[in-house]
């Protein structure tokens, strides 16, 4: 590449995880002149997931993609367990209805699904370049003209920023607001290869089923956060996300990795994993601060795209970010093909963007759930109920020696008045969800 | 291509720690020119440093004999978890260099 490039592309994306592969494909697609810059060796590369996709919402954007994607296993069973120290409770939610085309939802390894996202993308005629970071945005009075990369200069029409969590390029920009720590967890996990005869057998799976798994309690000695665990084809993605003020401001005081350790050495995991050998250790933030962190999604001549954009979120039994990347990536190309139409890459002709975010699923979700984490951030959903209901369960299920008491008296002395108040409570905060 | 540079074994925490330095190993990196993350001169013995210790998912971080925050950049996931727990005012923090640093075969 000519260190001043003369070519003037129609849309240069920054970072080709999902958002910028979407948006890099759909643009291809249109025959738009695109260019993508990616920083690892390959697409796919610096990208992680807890392990997840619900298609559902994106199947229609993309409906070429989904017949061949290398996606892993349609996940047919759900279950999510709450832990105590030495206890665990689980409900389980599986059955025909979750066995029936189409799928919601699949396990997922970045590593395989970006890199043949990228191999489509350039099949529409998208140009890739990997090993490539962008270090600076051009800015020509107040409009962004391009981006700088490894001492090149590159000049489009659009600068489509997905560079992910920590949206460098949108600040460079000036669209993001300031990072608050609050406003993001960090995930952490293990990729760990298991015979596949022997992942089904444990798993109880049926050809291409999956199940999903998470853990909420003990599991994060009681922080905001919670642990996953996906089947893979095969191996299993196990891992930790925790609130990073969390880990830094509640008690007690335990480093990050430590979690994980443990969770993997609480006898209902490690028969889970045993005789699977870890192939992969990464760790990636989550932007969960919702609509009310978000930044501005477009300027003059950029748009924001995927997690650089805050677009993914924490419902709780759905923690989901993959399908409001790639839907982001699609509603940013189709606002650059209209501005391209009318040759107006402005401000105001950009809005296009996010008037087709907000007629979408994806803000329209976010507009839903905005009150989401500061709901599910409350101590005692980690930490007292889990140990109440866990108290519970041992009483019902217990027979001592002598004569068992009655259930009723027994269920009755932990429901005090005091109790009873503090669940209302919690009703009650949960009804914003 | 493993990580082949040697860890430094200088970690109080050692059982703990091997375990991390060992799956570090399992992950592909790629050397770059410079450190992509320095902690600020004159900020190594700021509180908010200390942060770090506990939320970095490699460990890399850990204090001193003077009290002061140290960071071994080897095996960073490139998370960004420290530069969002501690702030700019203490980290200078860049991604490597293209093409270096952590590559995710399963991500």
């Amino acid at each position: 590449m000519d260190s001043q490039s003369s070519e003037q592309f129609d849309a240069i994306i920054v970072g080709g995880g999902l958002a910028g592969l979407a948006a890099a494909y759909t643009l291809a697609s249109a025959g738009l002149e695109v260019l993508l810059l990616e920083r690892g060796d390959y697409c796919g590369a610096k990208n992680v997931t807890g392990g997840r996709m619900y298609v559902s919402p994106i199947r229609e954007l993309f409906p070429d993609l989904w017949k061949k994607a290398p996606l892993e296993r349609y996940i047919a069973h759900e279950e999510v367990c709450i832990m105590d120290e030495e206890r665990s409770i689980t409900v389980r939610y599986d059955g025909s209805e979750l066995n029936e085309e189409p799928f919601q939802s699949y396990s997922i390894l970045r590593g395989k699904f970006d890199k043949w996202l990228a191999k489509q993308a350039e099949r529409k005629g998208a140009m890739l370049i990997t090993k490539s970071k962008v270090d600076e945005l051009i800015i020509e009075n107040g409009k962004v003209m391009g981006v700088i990369a490894g001492g090149d200069e590159l000049r489009a029409n659009v600068v489509i920023a997905c560079d992910g969590v920590l949206s460098f390029i949108a600040q460079k920009a000036g669209l993001s607001r300031p990072a608050a720590a609050k406003n993001f967890a960090v995930g952490f996990k293990e990729i760990i290869e298991i015979d596949r005869s022997i992942l089904e057998n444990r798993f109880n799976l049926e050809g291409d089923e999956g199940a999903a798994r998470l853990f909420m309690g003990d599991v994060t000695a009681g922080k905001f956060g919670g642990g996953f665990l996906y089947t893979n084809k095969e191996s299993i993605s196990l891992g930790i996300v925790v609130g990073i003020d969390a880990l830094t401001q509640e008690a007690p005081e335990i480093r990050a990795p430590e979690l994980l350790d443990k969770f993997k050495q609480r006898p209902e995991i490690a028969r889970l994993i045993k005789d699977g050998v870890t192939a992969e250790y990464s760790a990636h933030v989550i932007p969960e601060g919702g609509l009310k962190s978000m930044g501005k999604l477009y300027g003059d001549g950029i748009l924001v795209a995927g997690d650089a954009a805050g677009f993914s979120m924490n419902i709780g039994v759905t923690v989901r970010g993959m399908e409001y990347a790639m839907a982001s990536g699609y509603y940013a190309a189709q606002a650059v093909i209209k501005a391209k139409e009318k040759n107006d890459f402005s401000q105001a002709s950009l809005a296009a963007y996010e008037t087709l975010l907000n007629d979408s699923f994806v803000l329209k979700d976010f507009k839903n759930f905005k009150e989401s984490l500061e709901v599910l951030e409350y101590p005692q959903l980690f930490t007292h109920y889990p140990k109440l209901a866990g108290n519970i369960m041992k009483d019902l299920y217990s027979v001592p020696a002598g004569s068992k008491p009655r259930l009723f008296p027994t269920i009755k002395k932990y429901m005090s008045i005091g109790e009873m108040w503090g669940m209302v409570q919690v009703g009650r905060r949960m009804m914003k969800i | 291509m493993g990580y082949g540079a040697g860890w430094q074994e200088d970690d109080e925490d050692m059982s703990s720690i091997m375990g991390l330095k060992a799956k570090l190993g399992l992950d592909v990196f790629k050397e770059d020119k410079e450190f992509h993350i320095k902690i600020k001169e004159g900020k190594e013995k700021d509180t908010r440093l200390r942060k770090a210790i506990l939320v970095c998912p490699a460990g890399l971080y850990s204090e001193n004999e003077n009290g002061e925050v140290i960071i071994s950049v080897d095996g960073c996931l490139e998370c960004g978890t420290c530069l969002l727990a501690c702030g700019p005012e203490v980290l200078e923090w860049n991604y490597p260099s293209g093409g270096a640093g952590v590559q995710f075969r399963f991500g």
